[in-house]
């Protein structure tokens, strides 16, 4: 324990306050992420630093002393990690631990540091922490070395992109501040981080216990000629600078209008520099104009840079709203609708492959499809898994579809443009981080062929307009009895239909499915796709299936033409489904020899606005079959 | 190349994005405007983001009418000089009842301000409301999102916060549910100063010392701002050079002697103090996890 006082205030604070404010106006900002558990002293470290750079006062420096005392594990030290921890309050009042955000400063630098304690559900707070970070620190225990979890928080910092990475090899004091074991663990590291393509990284031997090369270099490691942590913190280059190097690019936020004179599109620049006259294209439409001003609250800007908000005003009244990107004419981003990502899932629902998500990306929100993952990611041996599904913390590899062209860029070249993150569409929970690897060829390449015979010609050959009856249903409700009367009363009346049943569909283009939430959503989008190819060809469809979950009920409406979707919810109560259990079903099901059985284990969503109701403990399968007709029919 | 941004331009654009996100997404946002010095800098951030329109929000104060004269005085006036609404909302039922900080203990709290919060959001429909809280406040609000969502009934569900990923905020929500809004949550106290300083914010005079007529009570120096003040026996309010470094309902508020008149003087002492900010508010000392507790319950 070295013996810093309290607070030690800079005598330039107590002599020249004017000349100390000018000087920290100047000061620059570095986010950082520390990546480590609490057994390699991750909360000693910060507060440390809090400590050191004087953000601790008298009355929070008294508390922890009387904690330390009484909960520290230091005896009479002070145990910094107090400061930070608080996290057995935190448990007992069941809050989730995730990402604690602390603040310190010195004369050159604000800091930012992401603070990500725990062990459970690890990967989703590190990445979230990971994503505003310029610069990692990777914390080691000096008596360990490079463990499993050392492994798997360097490719979380370089899966998010990260470029500067200090190895800091703490409680150096506890192996007698020994050279060689310093080198053996940067030796060790520097294998790996080659092979998962880490470039660079600074290794600082420290003890954040004792204090050692935190602000200053220690006496205890004369063999170490680098940087003490906080001076490498003070001058690393903040990735800032890069991103005015890159081309112009700003996702249009908001659009301003305050009289008719004025027409502004506001957002954040996120790469590059501009000045008025700039030739820029908006994307993805195409358009091309010029800026003529650049304004703020301070006055109109002869330049503005990354990472600053303004107010574009362009030339032309060219069409450009909210979640369009304004670029460099000569060097815009692309455009596309499908894509190869990377998603971090952050849910504790499973993804479920073809269910649209909302995707956000920049000020761009789009419905997205994600495919069935690529493979999946085990973070501690980075192999490569098989995967049907992601579930919470899992990482893996997918395509995605959007529903409409979005202009985005490799998130190894933009994080603003090609970070992106999905959004369940009924809980509006964040479920997913993404990353963009690339467009994909095929959405460039397949074009939609149009064909002289259209759906109109289709329809009226047969004398009829196309609709498709999606009855939906417990097992056991009555869906295939009333279809098939309807379908029977259909074809008496000249009407040219079709009956998708449920079981009969997985013996053939289903086949290859089960009965997973993540299968069950396939199931339905298969055969939405089915019955829209049918209503194309101008028939009436019949469905017949359980389709549990509103979303995907959802989905194949939209898939639809407007009002040829019409959902009948064959009502019947599960007391008096499974008191018929026309199929034995229940009753297995109940015995726990059928898994994820709707109703039973695995949840039904009934509609909450279907267009026909069919309650069958008031209605015969005929009469129902009626109502339908008469609806479809008047 | 230019230079690149300094710590305060830098807070200011993540602010300013903050601020036009929930505007572009929020159907109905509001800014609650408590006149204190990080409302001031809000105020003065959503100024900047709507340039050359004003913020197309109104102001919300939800008052206890115990406030000091001085922030009643500021208030009206920055509404003003904004071209903003500002709306003042007061709890009836703590009118009815006439809560007070000095019958009433924590139920004057709750009443005016959770309550009234709650009440002031249902009756205009307001479905985002931004707030000037800052992580740097308190351990507790360290880990708070930048878009905290309520329940209908306002309630903090912890497990229902969004992990906030690069600049994507998710303001999506269902019918009935809010979010508040925190654009002030990277800053920390000094660069509140820093910034109020570098752009010439007005404050209340109250951040400044000027002699006020005080008592010393429970270890506060309280101001007598007005005749409501109940003295216990023996109490003559004397005149001490004091300050404020935080401000809320005059009677519960303790102040610090201080001869900072200016605004350097003032970051100054701040810089020297020994002490951290939160101290002079009566209110945190009720309980350890007092605000984790308020903020299930609806306080801002």
């Amino acid at each position: 324990m070295t013996d810093t006082p309290a607070y030690r205030p800079e005598a330039l604070i107590a002599e020249d306050i004017d000349a100390y404010l000018e000087a920290h106006q100047h000061k620059t900002m570095l986010r950082f992420i520390t990546c480590g558990s609490v057994d390699d002293g991750k909360s000693t470290l910060i507060g440390r630093l809090l400590y050191d750079s004087k953000m601790i006062f008298e009355d929070q420096l008294a508390a922890l002393e009387a904690d330390s005392k009484r909960l520290g594990t230091q005896g009479e030290a002070i145990d910094f990690a107090l400061l930070v921890d608080g996290l057995a309050a935190e448990r007992e009042q069941g809050i989730t631990i995730d990402v604690a955000y602390r603040f310190f400063a010195t004369e050159k630098r604000k800091f930012i540091v992401a603070d990500t304690p725990g062990h459970e559900q690890y990967t989703r707070n590190m990445v979230t922490g990971a994503s505003t970070a310029d610069l990692a620190v990777i914390l080691i225990d000096a008596r360990k070395g490079v463990l499993t979890q050392t492994r798997r928080h360097s490719y979380l910092t370089h899966l998010l992109g990260i470029r500067h990475i200090v190895l800091a090899v703490n409680k150096m004091d506890l192996v007698g501040y020994d050279q060689a074991v310093f080198d053996g663990i940067v030796a060790d590291y520097r294998a790996f981080a080659d092979s998962i393509g880490i470039g660079d990284f600074v290794a600082i031997p420290i003890s954040g216990f004792k204090g050692d090369n935190i602000t200053a270099a220690s006496a205890n490691t004369p063999w170490f000629a680098g940087p003490a942590l906080l001076p490498h913190l003070e001058s690393v280059e903040v990735d800032q600078t890069l991103d005015q190097a890159r081309p112009f690019r700003m996702p249009v936020q908001w659009v301003s209008r305050p009289n008719l004179d004025f027409r502004g599109f506001a957002g954040l620049i996120a790469s590059g520099m501009l000045r008025p006259g700039d030739a820029v294209r908006v994307l993805p439409s195409g358009r091309t104009s010029t800026v003529t001003r650049i304004v703020t609250f301070d006055g109109d800007l002869p330049q503005a840079v990354a990472g600053q908000s303004v107010t574009l005003c362009l030339a032309d009244e060219i069409d450009c709203s909210r979640g369009q990107v304004i670029a460099a004419a000569d060097a815009p981003p692309q455009v596309a609708d499908q894509f190869e990502t990377t998603l971090v899932w952050m849910d504790e629902t499973e993804l479920l492959p073809g269910r649209p998500y909302w995707l956000k990306i920049g000020t761009q929100t789009v419905s997205a499809t994600v495919l069935h993952p690529k493979y999946q990611i085990n973070i501690n041996t980075l192999d490569h898994l098989a995967a049907k599904t992601l579930d919470l913390n899992a990482i893996g590899v997918a395509n995605i579809t959007t529903d409409r062209e979005i202009a985005f860029e490799p998130y190894a070249d933009s994080r603003d443009l090609g970070g992106f993150i999905l959004i369940d569409k009924m809980t509006n929970a964040t479920v997913a981080a993404g990353m963009i690897h690339f467009a994909l060829r095929r959405s460039q390449n397949i074009h939609w062929q149009a064909t002289d015979i259209t759906r109109n010609h289709h329809a009226a050959l047969k004398n009829q307009k196309p609709a498709v009856l999606w009855l939906t249903g417990l097992s056991g409700a009555g869906k295939s009895t009333i279809a098939n009367i309807v379908e029977k009363k259909l074809a008496r009346m000249n009407r040219h239909t079709f009956l998708l049943d449920g079981d009969n569909v997985r013996h053939g283009l289903n086949k290859d499915l089960g009965f997973t939430d993540a299968d069950r959503v396939e199931n339905i989008r298969r055969v939405g796709e089915v019955a829209k190819l049918m209503t194309d060809a101008g028939l009436i469809v019949i469905t017949a299936f359980i389709s549990p979950f509103r979303a995907e009920r959802e989905m194949v409406r939209q898939m639809m033409q407007p009002g040829e979707f019409i959902e009948v919810h064959i009502d019947t109560p599960l007391a008096e489904a499974e008191r018929r259990d026309v199929k034995g079903l229940y009753k297995k099901a109940r015995a726990g020899q059928l898994k994820n059985f709707t109703g039973i284990d695995s949840p039904y969503e009934p509609p909450e606005a279907p267009e026909i109701r069919i309650d069958t403990t008031q209605m015969s399968a005929e009469d129902a079959a009626d109502a339908i007709i008469r609806w479809l029919i008047p | 190349m230019t230079e690149p941004l300094t710590h305060l331009r830098r807070l200011e654009a993540e602010s300013i994005h903050i601020l036009r996100e929930v505007v572009a997404e929020a159907e109905r946002p509001v800014m609650l405007y408590s006149v204190g010095k990080d409302s001031a800098v809000m105020l003065h951030l959503a100024k900047k983001a709507f340039f050359p329109a004003p913020p197309p929000f109104p102001l919300l104060h939800v008052d206890t009418t115990w406030k000091f004269r001085d922030m009643y005085a500021l208030r009206d006036r920055a509404a003003a000089a904004a071209g903003m609404e500002l709306i003042v909302y007061h709890n009836p039922e703590a009118m009815e009842r006439g809560i007070n900080p000095f019958d009433h203990g924590g139920l004057h709290t709750d009443l005016w301000k959770t309550e009234g919060l709650k009440q002031a959001l249902d009756k205009y429909g307001f479905d985002a409301a931004f707030g000037g809280a800052r992580r740097d406040e308190e351990k507790s609000r360290a880990k708070e999102r930048i878009f905290s969502f309520r329940t209908a009934t306002h309630r903090w569900d912890p497990k229902q916060q969004r992990p906030e990923l690069w600049r994507l905020y998710n303001a999506r929500k269902a019918k009935g549910e809010s979010i508040r809004v925190f654009p002030l949550s990277n800053w920390t106290e000094l660069d509140i100063w820093q910034y109020i300083h570098l752009e010439g914010i007005e404050i209340v005079p109250l951040y400044f010392s000027a002699p006020r007529p005080t008592v010393e009570r429970d270890g506060l120096i309280l101001m007598v701002d007005d005749d409501r003040f109940r003295l216990r026996p023996g109490e003559v309010p004397q005149v001490r050079p004091v300050r404020f470094r935080t401000l809320g309902c005059y009677p519960l508020t303790g102040a610090v002697e201080s001869t900072a008149t200016t605004l350097p003087e003032v970051i100054q002492e701040m810089l020297l103090t020994t002490t951290s900010e939160r101290q002079g508010r009566a209110i945190d000392h009720d309980q350890a996890a007092s605000m984790e507790k308020k903020k299930q319950e609806g306080y801002f």
